[in-house]
């Protein structure tokens, strides 16, 4: 209906960011009155959400002609303010934002940078900055959900801990399997992305590049090469987690912090 | 008199909560000598665990010093420590795995060789033989806690610090702890700290009482002493 009333790309464009964007309102206002906390972060979420990546598109649209190194600080930018959204998640540990930055940037950082030399990631700017976005935001998705998850069991596990370290363990020994569990749980989505795909799921860049005519086959395999990029740079970025995290946890008299 | 195993000087725990600093313990001095069992009673709240928790350095103790045979706790690494002073918590807390696993846990963090016969000799003293191979986590609170103290054992500690270990017990398992600690005790010659606030358990296991109210000592000596008093 509303290609009917918009004829050209951009009031389309606006048209139909209003209308989905009404109905996530709807749905945030119905959770606010339900009680979920979150109901009340939706609205927010959505106003900058779409600011954000309208000044993406911008920034894209000036710099698409521009050399491939440009995307270089562009997708750095975007590590800096991942990171300051993951340490936003846990707030009372210390450290968070470089621990979150030095995980991130070893996870997506090394991943980009590894397959752009590898010619894998297409160093044009129009490719170079989705993609690499597509992988920082899902790094820091998994980077939340690792810090998160890593919190809770710390706390509800406080006991077991202590009377590790009470019987000398060292700190990393005595919150090992609560790392392993925070592992475990933090790549559990970015899984499943991979096992369902093409099944539950077709994903967006799959869809975009059957609309600007490449392969099916092509696209599919692109398809998959994201998402096992976006796994292995959570893995990496959890894997440096499990590394640093416990310096952050743990005082230097290797005493588990309180007030995690 | 033999020298103390373990000595506090003037031991001080403060607590910064907001703008206020909070004191949680104040020079707290005592000493534990080989085969002695010192009482840590008190009300709730009054800072027993919390002076637990600074001997095994759980904790960070503000000022003062904690001795182990005369060397300070600062000379010390915080593994070295805790292994020299064993503690036991008012919950046995033990880990996903067999009784044997867990027996080993503080041996195989200091890399000590502990074989299962080793293991066996422990479970038997603590009552436990023939349960190196359940699961550690289906026992009962008595039989978790025997475990727990096994595991402390296994380090051969010179200092066992035990908290409220009996507390979460029934009365039959709470009597059966209580005597195997005494006979632990007894035989290792450790020095114990044993905090508890059953004065009627006090009277029966310890040879000195500490009192603690509100943070600071207001008695030491012989249970019959600090007991009247009270009265």
């Amino acid at each position: 209906m509303l290609r009917l009333l918009f004829h050209t790309q951009l009031s389309l464009g606006i048209a139909q960011a209003g209308f989905v964007g009404a109905t996530a309102l709807i749905v945030a206002m119905l959770s606010w009155r339900r009680g979920a906390r979150a109901g009340a972060e939706i609205p927010l979420a959505l106003v900058r959400g779409l600011a954000q990546i309208l000044l993406i598109g911008s920034i894209l649209a000036l710099l698409m002609r521009g050399p491939w190194w440009t995307a270089i600080p562009l997708l750095l930018v975007m590590i800096f303010i991942a990171a300051t959204i993951v340490r936003q998640r846990v707030p009372r540990l210390p450290g968070a934002y470089t621990l979150s930055l030095w995980c991130m940037s070893a996870g997506a950082g090394g991943v980009i940078l590894v397959m752009a030399a590898a010619g894998i990631i297409d160093t044009r700017i129009a490719m170079l900055v989705p993609v690499g976005s597509m992988i920082i935001a899902q790094n820091m998705n998994i980077q939340s959900l690792f810090l998160n998850r890593l919190l809770a069991e710390l706390e509800s596990h406080r006991g077991e801990i202590e009377s590790a370290l009470a019987l000398g363990a060292q700190p990393e020994a005595a919150v090992a399997p609560y790392l392993q569990a925070a592992f475990h749980a933090s790549l559990i989505p970015a899984t499943d992305n991979l096992r369902s795909l093409g099944i539950v799921w077709i994903p967006g860049i799959m869809t975009g590049m059957l609309l600007s005519g490449a392969s099916p086959i092509y696209a599919a395999l692109y398809q998959f090469v994201i998402l096992a990029m976006i796994f292995t740079a959570g893995g990496l970025s959890c894997l440096t987690a499990t590394r640093l995290a416990p310096s952050r946890v743990f005082t230097r008299f290797q005493q588990l912090r309180t007030g995690l | 008199m033999p020298a103390p195993v373990l000595k506090t000087v003037d031991l001080s725990r403060t607590v910064i909560i907001g703008p206020e600093t909070r004191p949680i313990l104040q020079n707290i001095s005592f000493a534990v000598q080989p085969g002695e069992v010192l009482a840590i009673t008190g009300p709730s709240g009054a800072g027993k665990s919390t002076l637990l928790r600074l001997l095994n350095r759980l904790d960070e103790p503000s000022s003062g010093d904690v001795l182990v045979h005369g060397t300070s706790f600062r000379s010390l690494s915080p593994r070295e420590l805790r292994r020299r002073l064993g503690m036991v918590m008012q919950r046995a807390f033990l880990f996903p795995g067999t009784v044997y696993g867990n027996v080993r846990y503080g041996p195989a963090q200091h890399g000590v060789p502990f074989s299962n016969r080793d293991a066996d000799a422990l479970l038997e003293q603590v009552g436990m033989a023939g349960y190196g191979d359940r699961d550690a986590l289906t026992l009962s609170g008595g039989e978790a806690q025997r475990i727990s103290i096994a595991r402390t054992l296994a380090n051969q500690p010179e200092v066992l610090l035990l908290d409220e270990p009996t507390s979460a017990l029934d009365p039959d398992a709470k009597q059966a702890v209580e005597l195997l600690l005494a006979r632990v005790v007894r035989e290792r010659q450790v020095a114990c700290a044993w905090v508890t606030h059953d004065y009627a358990q006090a009277r029966r296991v310890a040879d000195r009482i500490l009192r603690i109210e509100a943070g600071a000592v207001t008695a030491l000596g012989t249970p019959a002493a600090v007991l009247l008093e009270q009265e």
